[in-house]
């Protein structure tokens, strides 16, 4: 592949793959990091992330395949020959080093003689101009982490790779480095690889999401392509909360596929679903639970038509401030999620109640029932617990 | 920490008094503390006042002893002496590090390449132990023998002729040379040199070698900058636990030594239990305590450690 001047900070993974034993922990996958973009790796514990990211660091050495950085093959490069840049997790900051010398440590080493400018530069930009003579344990869990960041950054690497680099922080503090971080790389311009197991993490600081799953890259796209249209059951299960209705392919017609699920009648644009759709075949239905509308029984004839609609009886509701989850047990499937704004809440709508659960076919996606209904929503309780 | 225990001071209605705790909790702590002071009494304090007493009195022994405050014996012990305690010190000092240069690559191989094999290595470095100093010293006396394959590799390598101009060994022979002592005290001292390596170097978080990796530095570079400061802790007490037993030792000089090779080790001992000079003897252990307390603190100071950690 003939690479343009402005690639130059381009990650390409060609067939990586690595195995330890007879464990694979990645398999060959491709993945292309445009330059300047913020990307994430996204996957539960174990799912091949983080060894990914050391491939690239050249703190892995992959069993198969190259690692490209624009138009330079590091594949064998040790990492200290490599222009990238690793911000660790839980930090590996120098204990026996200051604030400063552990940011100059980069620059030291390359031989650089005058660093007093750049480094005070980047604990400015870090916000840490005061702290420069401290040891790192005297310092809170978010500022090691800015000096983490200075650290890596202060190299102009060409790639910085972030390994969880918030775990360890409590929420609030997660929240507004997240925003940092995402300043931080407006500002410099740098191509970030992003490991995460936080959804919400992955949506809000990257432009691309490569979900990961036992080793594999499961999908691949923007936060908001990646939501509306997940393409398997995990992206679907593990990036938010879907309802997934077993439905049975009935007719066709035009650009929409219509399905049976229990008694009733579901309508699929076509062009979202990812199954089969012979008919007499499964598919797997999916709505978020924000997209769902719900009314009362009673009032099941102001429901407009050509709207999917689902009958059932309220199990739970949860308020919740902004919003009221609720739950809603059906014949076609038990323990629908629906999230209600809190706009003009109906005072009939408490458990016991009998409900219309509706919504425009549009929202609709569909998916391959040939897999694991329930696939990625462990996943999701487990980093919630 | 007394203010607590003592009653509120009655003058002051101001102070809002706190409630003195209970009389019979006070005296707890120093109870629980006395079979600690009582071993401190009878095993530290009252044989060094023994031996500073012994150290200053004048006599013999058909007449008996007489505390005379007789602080020339100390002057004198010096004046007689010094040549074997300089030596002691030189001696202690190169096995000192000879262990380190020994200790330190074993210990690193142990705490980061070691693998599954950590623990039998472990096990081999503590296994000298099981038997007497005295007979692995007296095995050294074989090892080292005149003609023995040692000595007859060295030959052959020419190895003794620069050893013989150093003044280390004698007429192509290791045995009764400060070469033979030296190498007896690095043998006999070598474990204490690697066990506080092992411990601190085992401690150093090994993201720290990947993070200094990521960052330029070459493995060799990630040593001297990462790994070597950060187990300072261990190379000090290291030295201290080879270094201080060594310079007090007097039975690699015994065995393995000549009449040219005697520590103060050997002085003290031959002092007490041959000449039966009791105050030159407790003397010189006085002088060899100061000596070593002097160097020690003078090293903490210099290596300062206390930054570390």
């Amino acid at each position: 592949m003939k690479t343009t001047n402005d690639s130059g900070g381009d990650v390409r993974l060609t067939g990586i793959g690595k195995t330890y034993g007879a464990f694979t922990a990645v398999h060959p996958l491709d993945l292309t990091v445009p330059q300047g973009s913020f990307f994430a790796l996204l996957g539960a514990s174990g799912c091949g992330k983080t060894t990914t990211l050391r491939m690239i660091a050249g703190l892995e050495e992959p069993t198969t395949g190259t690692v490209h950085l624009g138009d330079q093959d590091v594949t064998h490069l040790p990492p200290y020959k490599r222009p990238v840049n690793t911000v660790f997790q839980s930090y590996a900051l120098f204990p026996h080093l200051d604030i400063f010398e552990n940011v100059a440590f980069g620059l030291r080493r390359r031989g650089i003689k005058s660093v007093k400018k750049q480094v005070e530069d980047m604990l400015e930009l870090v916000q840490l101009g005061e702290q420069a003579r401290k040891k790192p344990h005297q310092l809170s869990g978010g500022q090691q982490q800015r000096v983490a960041v200075a650290r890596a950054l202060i190299n102009h690497p060409k790639v910085l790779l972030l390994d969880e680099p918030l775990g360890a922080l409590d929420l609030k503090l997660r929240r507004q480095m997240q925003l940092e971080l995402k300043r931080i790389q407006t500002e410099v311009g740098i191509t970030f690889v992003h490991v995460t197991h936080d959804q919400e993490e992955a949506m809000t600081m990257a432009d691309t999401v490569a979900v990961m799953n036992a080793g594999r890259v499961e999908q691949l796209g923007a936060p908001a392509d990646l939501y509306e249209n997940p393409r398997s059951t995990f992206v679907a299960n593990f990036l938010g909360t879907s309802n997934l209705i077993e439905a049975e392919v009935d007719t066709r017609s035009g650009d929409d596929i219509v399905l049976r699920a229990g008694g009733g009648k579901l309508v699929l644009p076509a062009a979202r679903c990812t199954a089969p759709t012979a008919a007499g075949g499964k598919v797997l239905v999916g709505v978020r639970p924000e997209k769902i509308s719900l009314t009362h029984a009673d009032d099941a004839g102001s429901i407009p038509e050509g709207r999917n609609r689902i009958t059932g009886t309220i199990a739970d509701a949860s308020f919740i401030g902004v919003s009221t989850q609720y739950v809603v047990d059906s014949a076609v499937c038990p323990e629908l999620a629906v999230y209600a704004q809190n706009v003009e809440r109906d005072g009939r709508l408490v458990p016991g109640a009998e409900v219309v659960l509706h919504w425009s076919p549009a929202h609709t996606f569909g998916l391959d029932a040939d897999q694991d209904i329930d696939a990625g929503v462990g996943s999701v309780e487990e980093e919630a617990a | 920490m007394s203010t607590l225990t003592e009653a509120p001071p009655p003058l002051t209605p101001a102070a809002p008094a706190k409630k003195p705790p209970r009389r019979r909790g006070r005296w707890t702590p120093y109870w629980l503390l006395l079979p600690g002071l009582l071993w401190l009494v009878v095993f530290f304090a009252l044989p060094m006042i023994y031996q500073a007493s012994t150290s200053v009195q004048t006599g013999s022994l058909e007449q008996g002893y007489k505390v005379t405050w007789h602080f020339a014996t100390y002057w004198n012990a010096l004046g007689d002496y010094w040549p074997q305690a300089l030596r002691s010190v030189l001696y202690a000092a190169a096995a000192t590090i000879l262990c380190l240069l020994l200790g330190y690559p074993l210990a690193y191989l142990i705490a980061f390449r070691a693998g599954r094999w950590r623990n039998l290595i472990m096990i081999l470095v503590i296994a000298p132990f099981f038997t007497s100093f005295l007979i692995r010293t007296l095995a050294w006396k074989t090892i080292l023998a005149d003609g023995g394959p040692v000595v007859g590799a060295l030959n052959t390598l020419h190895v003794l002729d620069v050893t013989d101009w150093l003044g280390w060994t004698a007429g192509d022979r290791v045995l009764a040379t400060p070469l033979a002592v030296v190498c007896g005290l690095t043998y006999n001292f070598l474990p204490f040199m690697i066990l506080p390596l092992y411990t601190s170097l085992e401690r150093i978080d090994g993201r720290l070698h990947e993070a200094a990796g990521d960052l330029y530095a070459r493995p060799s570079t990630t040593f001297r900058k990462v790994t070597f400061p950060l187990s300072m802790p261990g190379v000090v007490s290291g030295t201290l636990l080879t270094f201080i037993p060594a310079s007090g030792d007097y039975v690699n000089a015994e065995l393995l030594g000549s009449t040219d090779t005697r520590m103060i080790g050997n002085v003290i001992q031959t002092q007490f239990l041959r000449v039966l000079d009791y105050p030159t003897a407790a003397a010189l252990s006085f002088i060899l305590m100061a000596a070593i307390l002097l160097m020690v603190t003078f090293y903490i100071r210099r290596s300062g450690t206390e930054d570390l950690v």
